[in-house]
């Protein structure tokens, strides 16, 4: 960019941010002058970064298009939109620096917790895992009975390269091919013996593939036509293939659901699923707002409320004693090393060592460390004690502060040696002179000192604490577990673990998202009272000025 | 104690170096000595494990009953193995996403953190406080709603669904504003605004100020923020484990787990081995870089 060009460019956005109004009279005079000024490298730069971020943009909105998913495509148009205005308006200097940020911000930080409040809401879960209109389909498809009489069909089993699909030889000898999504469509195909052997787009399985995925073949179902209805083709053998119909029959305009052969009449209820007069309901439901009843579940459920208790109690003992215990340490050993002694540098890198220690590995040695049968601590620091550190509900529990003191300790140590450096030194001689000991000193004088600027790092290091999933998950995985093992859960679980549990993201329970967003939102409660009270006192809310 | 540091302790303090000297040992004792002795009784504390599993990876049986015989054999099988695993594909993803997510979340965090600190515009104060506010909320929980959300936008862009390593990183780019932010933003206002005047003046525009000028003279938060964000993405386990589903897009902490979590005595060898070379690019970093590090938390303890 030339100089000249500086000056053009610098003339048309220096007055961005609040023009006085003669400037931006003049600016826009200068605009009609001439615009050849503002197009230097940087422009053609920005131009092709917001080419490629269109171009993206358009890419997403057609494939909402295509799935139909319509909050996802309003939103990108928004996004789009923004971005656009943003980046080719002249009014909107800040913005172009906040914007990149703040999309991914929004959508992976503020809507998610937004998301999580409309979640706890619902019974989103194992089998209520969709809109209403998915669960009549599942359930259409799930109930399906051969139909008697129905001919059975020559079939070869085919794929397009990832899916299984199914080429059969229909009665009247045409030739058909299909798959899960797709319905049965007349196609033309090689037949050898009434078998499909060859057929065009797609490739034919050998025996052994077929054994391979068995399991898929056998599952697999092929609609005869576009109208679920008219049922599907699905095989046992991987030869032969039956037309198999739904057992129910969803009737639109009554909303409900029919058996065919016992005629029970299924109507929806409040719960989001089809239940019949005599109470029984259909296995697949529907998402439904079920408003405060997740948070009733949490509070007075039998199965949930003795352990949700234990386990908010233990979620404050821990976050309390790892920041004291870490802290007490660290504070200890700063206080130690803030006089001048050899080899100081040497100590303090050694004692930070745990620290940069990345936070997965830390909890997973010690998991082996204080194994039962074989850890080191048993084996070779206690002479073969089969002490069950892991696996008692009080030792676990201590084991675990522990582990966390030898994590954390380091942190503090850091951060008291910092504060106790920058400790004013005149104080500390106005005590020595007036006559204080050591002791005396130390404790009226330097750890007020040390607590004032510490403070609020102890209290994110307490919500940090928290929520040490991976301390917690790693080390004991929450157990030793409750004698009531309704719920998945056990004695060193904390807030954060017990979401995950319930939630059933491992497949250890069946999964329950709405009861875990409901527990969500009381972390989320809980924690912005914690902080409500910290900015209270640390008034850090006064430096944003 | 090494005798490189010893000349640093004299030259700063010679007086104390002095009169040491001249201390009868009982009262060295408790002036220094007591010192040393706290100094080595935790120094094992803190160190015995890392040496331990140093060990344990150089054991020759891998199992964890093998290993509790400190350096009784050195043999570098376990190491070997783990070319025959996924082992190496997750140390790609890890450093990959780690990477790409600090690249980002500085490019991000400074521009968001230019703005705030130079501009005066509407919203600026609110916008301020709600970064303060949410900050505060660790994207972590809400990992439910994280998965729900990418199973939606995993139907409309594959790329961004669950299992992508790409989503992953976006999900981490969530969390760039924040704390990351308020570090920069309290750096940048250390800078002299008169600096930006004369460049404006000078007819530099608001995008030349940023990249040549501020960006320049902001280089030591910059690596801070860097640094930190290598470090929290490298050890993140929660949303990892969530989102990512296939073995081979695992990343290391996620894979780890999943060797000691499964045939704890089996696998101790092979974990110990993966622990070691994990921890190293991490403990390089930390280790060169611990000045700025201090430093960062630090800043970070004034800005609350």
């Amino acid at each position: 960019m030339t100089d000249l060009q500086h000056v053009a460019d610098a003339r048309e956005t220096s007055g961005d941010a609040t023009p006085p109004p003669d400037e931006r009279r003049r600016r826009a005079a200068r605009r009609d002058e001439s615009p050849a000024g503002r197009y230097g490298p940087g422009f053609l730069v920005k131009l092709a970064l917001m080419a490629v971020i269109d171009a993206f943009g358009v890419y997403v909105v057609w494939s909402a298009w295509v799935a139909e998913s319509w909050v996802i495509l309003g939103a990108m148009v928004a996004m789009l939109a923004v971005a656009n205005w943003v980046y080719f308006s002249r009014r909107t200097v800040p913005m172009k620096y906040v914007l990149p940020g703040l999309v991914f911000l929004f959508t992976f930080q503020i809507f998610t917790i937004a998301y999580t409040g409309w979640v706890a809401f619902t019974n989103y879960g194992d089998g209520h895992n969709s809109t209403k209109d998915d669960a009549i389909t599942a359930l259409l498809a799930q109930n399906e009975r051969r139909v008697e009489g129905s001919p059975s069909l020559p079939l070869t089993v085919v794929t397009d390269g990832d899916d299984l699909g199914f080429a059969v030889v229909r009665p009247d000898g045409t030739t058909a091919v299909g798959d899960a999504d797709d319905a049965l469509a007349p196609v033309e195909a090689t037949v050898t013996d009434g078998q499909v052997t060859a057929v065009d787009g797609w490739e034919v399985l050998g025996r052994q593939e077929i054994l391979e995925r068995q399991g898929e073949v056998t599952d697999l179902r092929v609609p005869v036509s576009d109208d679920p209805n008219d049922g599907s083709v699905r095989t046992q053998d991987a030869r032969t293939g039956y037309t198999f119909k739904p057992t129910l029959v969803y009737d639109e305009a009554a909303d409900t659901m029919t058996d065919t052969v016992t005629g029970t009449v299924y109507a929806p209820n409040d719960d989001g699923q089809f239940e019949a007069a005599d109470g029984t309901t259909l296995q697949v439901g529907w998402r439904v707002f079920v408003g405060f009843d997740n948070f009733t579940t949490a509070f007075s459920d039998s199965r949930y409320a003795g352990p949700f208790f234990q386990v908010v109690v233990w979620t404050f003992v821990f976050a309390f004693a790892s920041v004291a215990t870490t802290f007490l340490l660290g504070m200890f050993l700063a206080t130690v090393f803030n006089a001048p002694i050899r080899g100081r540098k040497l100590y303090r890198t050694l004692l930070i060592l745990p620290y940069a220690i990345p936070g997965f590995v830390a909890p997973l040695l010690w998991s082996g460390l204080l194994n039962r049968s074989f850890g080191f601590v048993n084996q070779v620091l206690l002479g073969g004690a089969a002490i069950p550190w892991l696996t008692d509900p009080w030792l676990a529990k201590f084991s675990i502060i522990a582990v966390n003191l030898w994590l954390g300790f380091p942190y503090m140590f850091l951060i008291c040696t910092g504060a106790l450096q920058s400790l004013p030194t005149d104080v500390m001689e106005a005590a020595k002179i007036d006559g204080a000991g050591r002791l005396r000193t130390w404790r009226s004088v330097t750890m007020p000192l040390l607590l004032v600027s510490t403070t609020p790092l102890l209290i994110s290091s307490f919500a940090f604490n928290f929520n040490n999933f991976a301390l917690i998950y790693m080390l004991t995985g929450g157990g030793p577990r409750f004698d009531d093992a309704s719920v998945p859960l056990g004695h060193t679980d904390i807030l954060i673990t017990m979401v995950y549990s319930v939630a059933g993201l491992d497949g250890s329970a069946p999964k329950n998202f709405g009861l875990a967003s409901a527990l969500s939102i009381v972390i989320f409660v809980i924690i912005a009272t914690i902080s409500a009270i910290a900015f209270k006192r640390t008034r850090s809310l006064e430096e944003i000025n | 104690m090494t005798a490189s540091t010893l000349p640093e302790n004299r030259a700063a303090r010679p007086v104390a170096a002095a009169s040491r000297r001249r201390q009868p040992a009982g009262r060295w004792f408790a002036e220094t000595g007591w010192r040393h002795v706290v100094g080595v009784v935790f120094v094992v504390y803190a160190v015995f494990p890392i040496v331990y599993v140093l060990s344990a990876s150089l054991s020759e049986g891998g199992t964890l009953t093998g290993s509790n015989q400190l350096f009784d054999s050195i043999d570098g099988g376990n190491y070997d193995a783990l070319s025959g695993t996924a082992f190496w594909s997750w140390f790609v993803n890890s450093v990959q996403v780690a990477v790409v997510t600090s690249i980002g979340t500085v490019l991000m965090g400074a521009a968001a953190a230019y703005a705030l600190s130079r501009f005066r515009f509407q919203g600026r104060r609110a916008g301020l406080t709600t970064l303060l506010i949410v900050q505060m909320f660790p994207q972590m929980l809400a990992f439910v709603a994280i998965f729900l959300l990418l199973i939606s936008l995993g139907e409309v862009v594959p790329a961004l669904g669950l299992n992508s390593k790409v989503a992953l990183v976006c999900v981490y780019l969530g969390g760039a504003l924040g704390v990351n932010t308020f570090l920069m933003y309290g750096f940048f206002n250390t800078i002299p605004r008169e600096l930006d005047e004369a460049a404006k003046i000078d007819g530099a525009t608001h995008a030349q100020t940023y990249w040549t000028i501020i960006l320049r003279l902001v280089t030591p938060i910059l690596a801070v923020v860097a640094l930190l964000s290598i470090i929290a993405t490298f050890g993140e386990f929660v949303i990892a484990r969530v989102l990512l589903q296939s073995e081979s897009n695992w990343t290391l902490a996620v894979g780890l787990y999943s060797w000691v979590s499964s045939l704890l005595e089996a696998n101790w060898g092979l974990f110990a081995a993966g622990a070691v070379i994990s921890t190293i690019p991490i403990l390089a970093l930390f280790l060169f870089l611990q000045k700025y590090i201090v430093g960062g938390l630090t800043a970070g303890s004034v800005k609350g």
